[in-house]
């Protein structure tokens, strides 16, 4: 099945009233993260609309992945406010939420790509138990339904079904990273955290990867925000773009208009600094 | 003197018996969780069943009438030896019967006959954690028990079925006990699964990891599995060479230079006892 095939069959069945695009999906108010004197991010605030891709560049050490890591909940922020519109109780501070209520989360509703497929994946165990290990967290006991929505995904992201049976740790690094998105979108999350998702790879796989995730995210609806250093990525896959220098956001507004017309000095440098071949 | 006198009875002193009998209770209350215990040194190496000597000699009376098997056997080393360490140090009486015995140590093996109220199954444990070859680090296994996340275990049963067609796990197969706890059973055959519903107290002592559990009489213990792969109690479809038992679980035992093999029932008790009951019936 190719990424045009999701669009005709919806992935996610939302209730008539769930749906209110009047709220957002993701509401950032004030985040601050430091390590006592060393700011890691400060006073970061953004909503994310459901079926909106955010995009935050800048450079290394401007607190890009300290803030991707501070909404997915791994790190707990000092300051601020990180709202979730969760199924049926609206937005619900994630700060407050009780741990075991955030880890089901972080398996249903939410997923992480990590920029290293071996820190998402787990090396030990083949590509179909990969895809399937959320389904089994979230009480899928068929083995046959586990296999068949498994050589669906695998289909969905370009592995081959006789690949099935094979660790990861014998796939090429981009067959890694495109099996840890299905392992991620296996259980039809609506908001996904990419840290670097095309890191490490070369450029023609970039490419294939890039084209594969726009196709999944427009096709599935999903809610996304993108951690990168590479402003291509960010146009091929951002609706809107934050900058950040210094863990501070010192840019924020659709992705074309800032990459086209940098207005901050540190936007117009980065832009300007992208290779032309 | 004699050598009862020289050490406390069972060779514990009272103290560490005491913490040992206190991790018990909570381990009995709390059927399926790993209860942290002060492990002590034993007079024998890791890995030979200190965990379940320190259970044994926390439980033991001096009224009691000790069993201890080897997969099975009365008669093998770590059996005799262990056996040998209680009449020294405790002065108890001891018994191959299983119908006789109040306290029956065993590695690797549920008797055939079933146990009754009353008596004490106390279980040598190398590896108490189920999770820990899939999760290694201990932090985050402690968090799945608590938070009750096993979708894992399924994961290591999905590898199974994709690799061998089948759920190859054979022995040390997880359970999960009164529908909460994921247990680890200590590596019994999963053809002895079904037996741990049973009426005697079981006990699991993990001395190298620290580590105490228990299963309370008549608990119920649910063999993980998948809904279109169900668990089967398996065992080879042949016969004991000796007694002729079907039903009983059998170990596989060279007999010469020249491949020849035989099976016999792995539990010696079970086998002499039907041998010794055909004799009678032949006499009269």
């Amino acid at each position: 099945m190719s990424a045009q095939d999701c669009c005709e069959e919806p992935c996610r069945h939302f209730p008539e009233d769930a749906w209110r695009p009047e709220a957002p999906l993701l509401a950032v108010r004030g985040v601050s993260k430091s390590w006592g004197a060393r700011i890691g991010c400060a006073d970061v605030s953004f909503e994310l609309w459901p079926g909106e891709v955010i995009g935050i560049v800048g450079e290394s050490g401007s607190g890009k992945s300290t803030l991707l890591n501070c909404l997915a909940g791994h790190l707990a922020p000092d300051v601020g406010e990180i709202l979730f519109d969760m199924r049926g109780a609206g937005l619900v501070d994630m700060r407050r939420m009780a741990e075991p209520e955030r880890r089901r989360l972080a398996r249903t509703d939410w997923a992480f790509v990590h920029q290293n497929p071996r820190d998402g994946l787990r090396m030990g165990v083949s590509a179909g138990g990969n895809v399937g290990e959320r389904l089994m967290a979230v009480g899928a006991r068929h083995y046959a339904a586990i296999r068949g929505q498994a050589l669906d995904w695998l289909d969905r992201v370009e592995i081959a079904a006789d690949r099935i049976d094979d660790r990861p740790a014998s796939f090429s690094g981009g067959m890694q990273q495109r099996l840890q998105i299905a392992r991620n979108l296996v259980t039809g999350p609506r908001l996904v955290f990419m840290d670097e998702p095309t890191g490490g790879l070369d450029v023609s796989v970039q490419a294939r990867l890039l084209d594969l995730m726009r196709g999944l995210v427009r096709g599935m609806g999903l809610s996304a925000i993108v951690v990168t250093h590479d402003l291509a990525v960010v146009r091929l896959l951002a609706d809107r773009l934050i900058v950040m220098k210094g863990g501070r956001v010192v840019e924020a507004g659709l992705t074309d208009q800032v990459l086209d017309d940098p207005q901050h000095a540190y936007t117009q440098l980065l832009v300007s600094s992208v290779l032309q071949v | 003197m004699t050598e009862t006198d020289q050490y406390n009875f069972a060779y514990l002193d009272e103290h560490t018996k005491r913490m040992i009998r206190r991790a018990l209770l909570k381990a009995l209350a709390i059927p399926g969780y790993q209860v942290p215990f002060a492990s002590r040194e034993m007079p024998m190496p890791y890995g030979w069943g200190t965990g379940g000597v320190q259970v044994t000699a926390s439980v033991l009376t001096p009224n009691d009438s000790l069993k201890v098997i080897d997969q099975g056997a009365d008669d093998t080393t770590n059996a005799v030896s262990i056996r040998r360490f209680f009449q020294k140090t405790a002065g108890v009486s001891t018994t191959t019967r299983t119908t006789e015995a109040s306290v029956i140590q065993t590695r690797h093996r549920i008797p055939e006959d079933p146990l009754r109220e009353g008596q004490i199954l106390v279980y040598q444990v190398p590896i108490p954690e189920p999770l820990r070859f899939l999760e290694p680090r201990e932090t985050e296994t402690r968090k799945m028990h608590a938070l009750e996340e096993y979708g894992l275990m399924h994961v290591k049963l999905y590898e199974d079925i994709a690799r061998h067609g089948e759920i190859a796990t054979a022995y040390a197969y997880p359970v999960k006990v009164e529908g909460r706890y994921v247990m680890d059973p200590s590596p019994i055959p999963k053809f002895d699964n079904p037996k741990m519903e049973m009426a005697a107290i079981q006990l699991f002592g993990a001395g190298r990891e620290q580590r105490i559990y228990a299963v309370p009489p008549h608990t119920r213990v649910v063999s993980l599995d998948f809904e279109d792969h169900p668990f089967e109690a398996r065992k080879g479809g042949l016969s004991c060479a000796l007694c002729g038992s079907e039903e009983s679980y059998l170990d596989e035992v060279i007999v010469d230079d020249a491949g020849g093999r035989m099976f016999v029932c792995s539990d010696t008790d079970h086998c002499e006892g039907r041998r010794s009951q055909a004799c009678t019936e032949a006499e009269g």
